[in-house]
């Protein structure tokens, strides 16, 4: 409890800035000990996503479901729960997507629309389970939510194999009628897969930032977030703000996997492990300090350093792992609030010296 | 011969002084009192005296050496022992173990609890404390568990004992108790630093009284030489009126009506039995009690924050048994609760947010599910005014305030919406004075525009000032009535000790 009251009060910014910087640190010192230029690798992955048109657009597709599961963990972070399973309701969009993509017949337009909207809302189903069993029976969502994850890890990997391929590893491609991607956008980045994901993203910042700020609902959540007993004496229902939460928690990593699905992939394989988009956007969430704005800069941090990790394997040699790396040890500084600390630490090495 | 001498003790903490250049003389044998309002200063000077503080300046000595007192650890080899008001026991554990738990003797590796329990009652007879070495902590008494505290000191061989408030949590008759063993005590060569804002208490107990006031020594003199109107103005600093001015009640139609209710605590376990309760537009009831015996099962039931498992809440006639809180609330209760940071705010909410905690979902505030904040902050800036509520502006976090401007911020957002029924538990618990005498007339106020009131508190003179009538609930029970003019504090303390009083005035 203590942490959600600790992430959603304190000034994100600064600790921000210097989580990433010393993350950065932690990636040049592993660098060097592994004998790797870390000035070379570092110069590669921030030049190459914003060289070409091609990048540029690939990085924010890379970008786009990152803000949408950041989004989704922050709202319920706000609402005082750690929902772990962004993963899983993110899968389940995504699976949802495919299957509407795939056994409806409808005209353009019109079929990406339900295809997006029934991913949404099946993200929501999702996340609806864990969030009845911790407003009736006090189970804690870390734990259901885990659970789901896995749920719908089977469920997707068993539906594609039996009934969305004959038996192959991977379906086939959805058809042009429930594409995202769009061609005037696709046209400014030559031949990058984004999509119209990355605007549906931002809308989705905005009504979190409405529904938080601007809403008696979500004046209810925040308060349920910082002090249940409060709000549970001033006549909140915690129970309905806990579903509720959950509720559009799930449909925001839901409409994650169903853009990434209509828009990037547009084929879904037999999963080997997690992607780790409904993960990461625990960590951009945490780094964004779970408002809207916050979430958008680290998803669009993380995003560069995905892309750019990736062209730096080629450029300078260096594994993508590192990238990896740099991402935990960045989560870490946040987490262990490393700004709080050395600010207290230089408050005190003053005042020693002020007295003595 | 003094046995503590702190000298010049400056502790800051970021850029709040809390102890500001003290002196504290302490003789052998006394019983010294530490009095000052809360947040005074003395919790930290004594901490400091207890190793769990250091100080920025200022010398301690101790049986006149000097000496620094680096952790708690220390401050037990010196002889000093603190009683603290929040007892540290493991309640299923016996009075012997929990005394010598993190001290144990061993034989041969085995726990040798034989020698310690003879141990235990060797000193509890020699100070006269009547405790047994086996009983469980769980079964016996706050003022007992309390001496299972002072047990534990003497054990460790403390000559110098520190009491924390200790009868914050005891009755009339345990204070009495506490009083003789602490003379006993100090017969028996032992030193007493008695930490209170009492001052019935130390013009009882005492032998000298240092003052302190916002972080400084203001004076310290023998109690024979001063009396309880010199020291309270003292302690505040100004002149204070003790008694509360009111003119006799107007009691008109019930408002709240509670019959055989039966409310069940955390465990399970019964803690509202069967009780009976009405409560008149236009009069001050006040429930005396002994921590611990329903009183906040009771509220949270009347409030809808806790399942009724028999019985009826009654509200202006209107069944609301079991009815949701925002009901309850909205059909005219205010609720000033007993726990203000855990229940009353939402501590990283503005006070303008606090300030519409309740009715944050109606108009002004609310255009559908629109929030309006203009509203919430406009309404913030009159009620600040209105209720002289210390802040920097209405944005301001309530966490930022002191305790006493966060319960005048309750009492605003509570009094405001004009309720019927302003039931308000220990509203005054770690105020100051002034914030006291304000919240005790706001209270008086509500009843002269003919509204109910439902008081609890723990602290008798209180209830004994501000109640029309007095409940006494014991066990779950409202076992009689009493009239606050003609009762005495002895009568009521055995009423709430279980036994028999006048019967109903009601």
């Amino acid at each position: 409890m203590n942490l959600f009251v600790r992430a959603n009060r304190q000034s994100p910014l600064l600790l921000a800035i210097v989580s990433v910087l010393l993350g950065m640190v932690v990636g040049a010192i592993l660098m060097l000990v592994a004998g790797y230029d870390p000035v070379r690798a570092y110069s590669a992955l921030f030049r190459t996503p914003f060289t070409q048109p091609f990048d540029i657009g690939e990085t924010i597709r890379t970008i786009s479901p990152l803000i949408m599961t950041g989004l989704a963990v922050a709202i319920a972070f706000r609402t005082g729960l750690f929902n772990i399973g962004a993963e899983g309701q993110y899968i389940i969009g995504q699976l949802v997507a495919i299957i509407v993509a795939l056994k409806f017949s409808l005209p353009p337009v019109l079929h990406a629309l339900v295809a997006l909207i029934l991913g949404g809302l099946a993200g929501a189903l999702w996340a609806l389970l864990p969030g009845i069993l911790k407003a009736t029976r006090g189970v804690h969502e870390v734990i259901s939510t885990i659970m789901m994850n896995f749920l719908a890890f089977y469920l997707s990997n068993y539906l594609v194999r039996s009934w969305l391929s004959s038996g192959a590893d991977s379906t086939p491609m959805i058809p042009e009628s429930a594409s995202i991607r769009w061609d005037p956008l696709q046209s400014i980045f030559v031949n990058s897969r984004i999509h119209l994901g990355i605007i549906l993203a931002l809308l989705l910042a905005l009504f979190m930032y409405w529904l938080l700020w601007r809403t008696t609902i979500g004046f209810e959540f925040r308060a349920v977030g910082l002090n249940p007993s409060a709000s549970e004496y001033a006549g909140m229902s915690v129970k309905r703000s806990i579903i509720m939460s959950m509720l559009i928690s799930g449909s925001f990593a839901g409409l994650a996997g169903a853009t990434e699905m209509l828009g990037t992939d547009e084929y879904l394989t037999i999963l080997t492990f997690f992607n780790g988009l409904g993960f990461d956007g625990i960590a951009v969430a945490l780094l964004g300090g779970n408002t809207p704005l916050g979430v958008i800069l680290a998803a669009v941090l993380f995003g560069v350093l995905t892309y750019g990790g990736g062209t730096m394997q080629f450029e300078a040699n260096v594994p993508f792992e590192v990238i990896r790396v740099v991402f935990a040890a960045i989560i870490l500084f946040v987490a262990a609030n490393v700004t709080g600390w050395i600010v207290e630490r230089f408050r005190r090495g003053r005042k020693v010296k002020e007295n003595a | 011969m003094f046995v503590v001498e702190m000298e010049g003790i400056t502790k800051r903490f970021g850029s709040f002084v809390a102890n500001d250049g003290i002196d504290l003389r302490v003789k052998r044998g006394e019983i010294h009192a530490l009095l000052g309002e809360n947040g005074a200063g003395k919790s930290t000077l004594m901490n400091i005296l207890f190793g769990l503080y250091q100080p920025e300046e200022g010398t301690i000595k101790i049986n006149g050496k000097k000496v620094t007192i680096s952790d708690p650890n220390v401050a037990v080899r010196l002889g000093i022992g603190m009683v603290h008001q929040h007892f540290m026991l493991v309640e299923p554990f016996t009075v012997t173990e929990n005394i010598i738990l993190g001290k144990e003797r061993s034989r041969m590796g085995f726990l040798d609890l034989k020698r310690a329990e003879e141990e235990v009652r060797r000193l509890s007879e020699q100070y006269g404390l009547q405790v047994d070495p086996r009983a469980k902590i769980r079964d016996i008494s706050v003022g007992m568990q309390q001496r299972v505290e002072i047990l534990k000191t003497l054990y460790r061989g403390a000559d110098i004992l520190i009491f924390d408030e200790p009868t914050a949590v005891l009755t009339p008759q345990e204070i009495d108790e506490l009083i003789d063993i602490m003379k006993r005590l100090v017969q028996e060569g032992k030193t007493i630093i008695f930490i209170t804002h009492k001052l019935k208490e130390i013009m009882r107990a005492c032998d000298t009284v240092t003052v302190i006031r916002r972080g400084k020594m203001i004076d310290s003199l023998p109690v024979s030489d001063t009396d309880e109107n010199r020291l309270a103005s003292l302690m505040v600093g100004r002149d204070v009126s003790f008694s509360v001015e009111k003119a006799p009640s107007q009691a008109k139609d019930p408002v709240l009506e509670v019959e055989g209710l039966v409310v069940k605590d955390n465990r399970g376990i019964e803690a509202v039995k069967g009780l009976d309760l009405t409560v008149r537009a236009g009069e001050i009831v006040g429930i005396a009690g002994v921590d611990g015996n329903g009183q906040s099962e009771l509220i949270e039931a009347i409030t809808g924050l806790r399942r009724v498992n028999a019985g009826v809440v009654r509200l202006n006639g209107t069944d609301v048994t079991n009815k949701k809180t925002r009901e309850i609330l909205h059909r005219g209760v205010g609720h000033i609760p007993e726990d203000r940071q855990k229940r009353g705010l939402v501590l990283d909410f503005s006070i303008g947010e606090n300030l519409a905690l309740i009715t944050y979902n109606r108009s002004p505030f609310a255009r559908g599910i629109r929030l309006r904040y203009p509203e919430v902050f406009a309404h913030a800036k009159r009620l600040i005014e209105q209720f002289d509520v210390r802040t920097p502006d209405e944005r301001t976090a309530a966490r930022a305030l002191s305790g006493g401007n966060q319960q005048k911020a309750i009492i605003a957002r509570e009094v405001e919406r004009d309720p019927d029924l302003l039931i308000a538990a220990q509203p005054t618990r770690g105020l100051d004075v002034g914030a006291i005498e304000f919240i005790h007339r706001r209270l008086i106020e509500q009843r002269d525009k003919g509204k109910a009131v439902l008081l609890f508190s723990l602290d008798l003179d209180e209830v004994m000032k501000l109640s029309d009538r007095i409940a006494i609930i014991f066990r779950g029970k409202i076992v009689g009535y009493v009239d606050p003019k003609t009762v005495t504090e002895e009568e009521l303390g055995l009423m709430m000790a279980g036994g028999k009083g006048e019967e109903a005035t009601s």
